[in-house]
């Protein structure tokens, strides 16, 4: 391809996309004109109406939207951090459980990572919330001197409650991920090359010995990214809260675009909430990955 | 005086019925020096990895500094044979994420629970031996190939081992490279430590060992000293071998 066909190529792509956003644009304001709502965040100042079950901070249904949407924030920050947490301690675990020695701990996990990957998260979820939670008596399924209560509402733990929501998707969350976090453990580990491992055997040291010393600071550089896209898609998919009925920022977003019709203004919203959160999460393990190419002294 | 290691009719199979190793066996006593040679996929190799447990076998007995290992690969026994077995790798096998003398000092610290001061001491004392003291802040990756390798030797060498394994030492070397990893091993074999050597370096062979045992096919095809083997060979097959490492 010569250079005056490459520009001409190139130019007849920047027309179509330009194209395409034109007539976005052009059926969006159609769209507003007809609704007679127009464009304005003023509404968000107005009491929401409507009533949340779960809340971190206190809410009523004469607050306005906008503090309903901060409490959303906060209930997807709630479940999206513990989930991670939970997440990245089992996928650690079965990750070094598919690699280890143990034929049937590795056959286990290697079952494990499959059904979970093979099935769509939001079965998973229904199924934790539905066969897991609702299938559960109305009242003290397990109970323990009213220090441990396992119940259809929920988990009570010395005065913490835990909505079954909630559980439900931090089960379902964290399992789901897990698996992949796993298989970025694993290759991880595997990226280190046999050597290695022979070598530290060799010395004496015992295989606890020589992960935490050898292999795991230098699987370490191959894992951090795969773990972050990880974390961001626990992120994301934290919004299938919608199913089981937590109220996470995009559950509200929705019954607030049902409420009101201010389709346009909560979808910016949402993008800009998604956007801060996951910016947060890809800077914090950005500069994670940093600390630790660091303190490798070598090349 | 017990040997060293004694080896009696090791044998391992791959699935497809191909042995790696066949009916092998030996003896190594104290101070001696054992160079295996035989061509690429012989087993010499998987030979002496087995005598760190680094390899398992399926029969025969094994006997290393009198630790008694089988079929089992009875792990505390291995661990037990590693404290005092050194072993150096083709490819060196540093730590890349350990300084020289962190690399040195590991085993000593996490497996015999001596002290960091001490340990460090020791091992400035095995780098100044080999010559490579200066490097001791530096890492791996900062070395040439030949001063990687006498890292590792002086790596192996910090548990005071009984018994030093190497696994073709000088093939990843640059020729002018080598001389200086051989001239350490050198050094070691006159100071009387007991050595098994994988090599193609017949004028090491020549000058430093006390028997050359030649494999093929998982066998061992002649055990002979070293003045013999290279001279006048007992079996076909060995010359036929020499003949061509000759020709490079």
């Amino acid at each position: 391809m010569n250079i005056n066909q490459r520009i001409f190529l190139q130019f007849g792509i920047c027309i179509i996309i330009f194209g395409l956003i034109g007539i976005l644009i052009n059926n969006l304001t159609i769209n507003l004109v007809r609704t007679g709502l127009g464009f304005n965040f003023s509404w968000l100042f107005k009491p929401a109406s409507f009533a949340l079950a779960e809340h971190p901070l206190p809410y009523t249904s004469s607050d306005s939207y906008v503090w309903a949407l901060f409490i959303g924030w906060l209930n997807s920050l709630k479940v999206i951090f513990s989930s991670l947490i939970l997440a990245t301690f089992l996928g650690t675990l079965i990750g070094f459980a598919r690699t280890g020695k143990n034929s049937l701990l590795g056959l286990i996990s290697a079952g494990y990572i499959t059904i979970i990957r093979q099935t769509p998260l939001l079965l998973q979820l229904m199924f934790w919330y539905f066969v897991g939670f609702l299938g559960l008596k109305d009242n003290m399924f397990i109970q323990i001197k009213n220090i441990f209560n396992i119940s259809n509402q929920g988990i009570e733990f010395s005065g913490l409650t835990f909505s079954s929501e909630f559980l439900a998707l931090l089960l379902g969350l964290s399992i789901f991920t897990s698996a992949y976090i796993a298989e970025v453990i694993r290759g991880g580990i595997l990226s280190v090359s046999r050597g290695q491992w022979e070598a530290f055997r060799s010395l004496g040291l015992s295989e606890r010995q020589g992960l935490i010393r050898i292999v795991i600071p230098q699987a370490l550089p191959a894992i951090i990214p795969g773990l972050t896209s990880q974390y961001l898609n626990l992120a994301k998919n934290s919004t299938l809260a919608i199913a089981v009925g937590y109220s996470d920022i995009y559950a509200i977003n929705d019954t607030i675009i049902n409420q009101t019709g201010r389709s346009i203004e909560c979808f910016i919203i949402l993008l800009v909430s998604f956007l801060i959160l996951n910016l947060l999460i890809t800077n914090t393990m950005e500069i994670i990955n940093r600390l630790i190419l660091k303190s490798r002294k070598y090349s | 005086m017990e040997p060293i290691v004694v080896a009696k009719n090791l044998t391992k199979s791959y699935t497809k019925g191909l042995r790696a190793l066949d009916n092998v066996s030996l003896t190594v006593n104290q101070g001696k020096v054992l160079v295996v040679m035989g061509p690429s996929g012989s087993g010499k190799s998987t030979l002496i990895r087995t005598f760190n447990g680094l390899e398992t076998f399926d029969k025969g007995e094994l006997s290393i500094l009198g630790i008694k290992v089988d079929s089992t690969h009875d792990e505390r026994k291995i661990q037990k044979i590693r404290r005092r077995v050194g072993m150096v790798f083709q490819q060196f096998n540093l730590f890349p994420h350990l300084s020289i003398l962190e690399n040195i000092t590991l085993a000593p610290v996490h497996v015999q629970k001596r002290r960091q001061i001490e340990a460090e001491e020791y091992g400035m004392y095995l780098l100044s031996q080999m010559g490579i003291d200066s490097h001791a802040k530096k890492y791996p990756s900062q070395l040439s190939g030949g001063e990687q390798q006498r890292v590792a030797i002086a790596r192996a060498l910090a548990l005071k081992p009984k018994l030093l394994l190497f696994d073709e030492p000088t093939s990843a070397l640059d020729p002018e490279r080598i001389t200086e990893v051989l001239d350490a091993m050198r050094r070691l074999a006159e100071q009387g430590m007991t050595m098994i050597v994988v090599t193609h370096e017949i004028g090491f062979a020549k000058d430093v060992s006390d028997q050359v045992l030649f494999m093929d096919s998982g066998k061992v095809i002649e055990k002979s000293p070293p003045n013999i083997f290279f001279s006048n060979a007992r079996h076909e097959r060995s010359r036929k071998f020499l003949n061509q490492l000759d020709k490079h």
